[in-house]
């Protein structure tokens, strides 16, 4: 690993967001949203009779907490198709950069864009519903890091999906997150899931994370045992991503996909 | 006898079934400028992007500065660079930034003074805080030869360089690409389908069709060989059927 590379890639995408007002807007925009909406459901929803104690800030935490896995996906996914709309890619890839330089620079540029994104929610979400992310203390810390671990492995495999299918597979950046959106326990506890889906749910790393949240807020503090569960599985799938990324890319050089890739 | 740079033997390359490159063999010397020529679909940018590493062959060996390809691939990149019409660089960098990002992925020392002498070597140091994505064509071509040049390589290969500069840059740039190869001994593999720039400046010529090399040696002597005035003739002849090979032309090897 030189990380003089990854200090080269990481100062581009520095550049490159810090150049680009819609870049940065994006960071913001849909974020933002959300928690608007979200927020404001909740407010109706606490004026309603028999609604559960903690219920804004069950749903303002979900939402957060999903941002914060969804942006973790997105950073290593989008910084590749940047370099495809660029015509960059092949560039970099005639260049001395190993394939986990290139991913490691997107983890590092996806952390600092987390940490910008979530202190602005938490910032709004203090505002305008009395609301502190912080509140949560400590196991904040093992939380965020388990969905920024488990986002990373989905960014992998969705980047890798993208490489080996090129462009059109391009929708796969947005739409991957959603697939497990449902069965990871984001809104509601796992359970509410059917019997069936819990042992699959179980399998999520995420999950753990969310359940872990509502037991913070609840007071319960966080179980030890849970999140070992999230962490051990997200060195599977952390692993897992990484040799089906290695394999995709062999794949990718095997049928000339990268030269296509890179100026198409 | 000059040190051989690069050895390429029996490469063969196929995409499900249809065979891009058929067993081709052939050597570069240091410092020399070896054309790669031929039609659509003769196998030459397949030949070039498994040089760089971009697609693995189906069969063959191919030896860059004495190392296996496959097994010394980043080595190899460190010390060889490419320039393309076809790629780009992130259109919302200045010029200088991007060129910065390939000097530090390069570990290019002094990579300001080296940026600088580049920009002033292709008369383009007003584009210095420029916009990437706002550069004309022939702008961004020349940016790219500075990318391709950062690192001082030892094997440059070029996939054509000129094809979007006009004819007066066109002109400047290969007189530049012989006065830096005669200068600094730099091995260049260049594809073209300009037939004057590739008499222009490549000392050897590699004419493929279909998939296989079907003369080799100075622009001068395929010339000869395919009994043609000029390497245009050739390249016309040959993409219009091959009733040149069949006259004048070696066999395929």
């Amino acid at each position: 690993m030189n990380w003089g590379h990854i200090r080269a890639l990481v100062l581009r995408y520095t550049f490159l967001y810090t150049r680009s007002v819609p870049r940065v807007a994006e960071m913001f925009f849909w974020p933002v949203m959300d928690l608007l909406v979200w927020g404001f459901i909740t407010v109706y929803l606490q004026k309603l009779e028999h609604q559960p104690p903690a219920l804004v800030t069950f749903l303002l935490g979900s939402m957060i907490f999903w941002d914060i896995l969804y942006r973790a996906q997105q950073a290593v996914t989008i910084s590749f198709l940047e370099d495809i709309w660029a015509r960059n890619l092949l560039n970099l890839f005639v260049s001395p950069i190993r394939v986990s330089e290139f991913i490691v620079a997107t983890y590092i540029v996806g952390f600092v864009k987390i940490l910008v994104t979530v202190g602005i929610l938490a910032g709004l979400a203090l505002w305008f519903y009395h609301w502190n992310l912080f509140q949560m203390g400590l196991p904040l810390i093992p939380l965020f890091a388990s969905l920024l671990l488990m986002g990373w492995a989905v960014g992998m495999i969705t980047t890798a999906l993208i490489m080996r299918w090129g462009q059109s597979a391009e929708a796969l950046a947005w739409g991957i997150p959603f697939l497990i959106q449902p069965i990871c326990a984001v809104f509601y506890p796992l359970s509410v899931l059917p019997k069936w889906i819990q042992p699959i749910s179980r399998a999520i790393p995420a999950t753990y994370v969310f359940e872990g949240m509502r037991q913070v807020l609840r007071g319960e503090g966080l179980s030890t045992h849970e999140m070992m569960w999230a962490f051990g599985l997200n060195v599977v799938y952390l692993i897992g991503a990484g040799l089906f990324f290695n394999y995709m890319f062999e794949v990718a050089r095997d049928k000339g996909l990268l030269a296509k890739l890179g100026t198409q | 006898m000059a040190e051989i740079l690069v050895e390429v033997q029996n490469l063969r390359k196929e995409f499900a079934g249809t065979v891009a490159v058929a067993d081709v063999s052939f050597t570069v010397p240091r410092g020399e400028i070896v054309g790669v020529l031929g039609a659509n679909g003769a196998g030459k940018t397949t030949t070039i992007q498994i040089l760089l590493g971009l697609i693995k062959p189906s069969g063959g060996k191919v030896t860059i500065f004495g190392k296996d390809l496959e097994r010394h691939r980043i080595e190899i990149l460190q010390r060889s660079n490419f320039s393309s019409a076809y790629t780009g660089l992130p259109s919302n960098l200045k010029v200088w930034e991007n060129l910065l990002i390939f000097a530090m992925i390069y570990g290019v020392r002094d990579h300001r003074q080296k940026i600088d002498a580049l920009l002033e070597m292709f008369e383009i140091t007003h584009l210095r805080t420029k916009i990437t994505g706002n550069l004309s064509s022939g702008e961004s071509t020349r940016v790219n030869l500075c990318k391709s040049l950062l690192n001082d390589p030892e094997l440059l290969m070029l996939d054509e360089p000129t094809a979007s500069l006009d004819p007066d840059i066109a002109d400047k740039v290969r007189k530049l690409l012989r006065r830096i190869q005669s200068e600094r001994q730099i091995t260049m593999v260049y594809t073209s389908h300009n037939m004057r720039d590739v008499e222009e400046v490549c000392d050897r010529v590699l004419f493929m069709h279909k998939g296989r090399i079907i003369a080799e040696g100075t622009p001068q002597e395929v010339k000869d060989k395919f009994k043609q005035t000029s390497l245009e003739d050739v390249f016309i002849s040959v993409a219009r059927g091959g009733d040149v090979l069949a006259g004048g032309g070696e066999e395929a090897r």
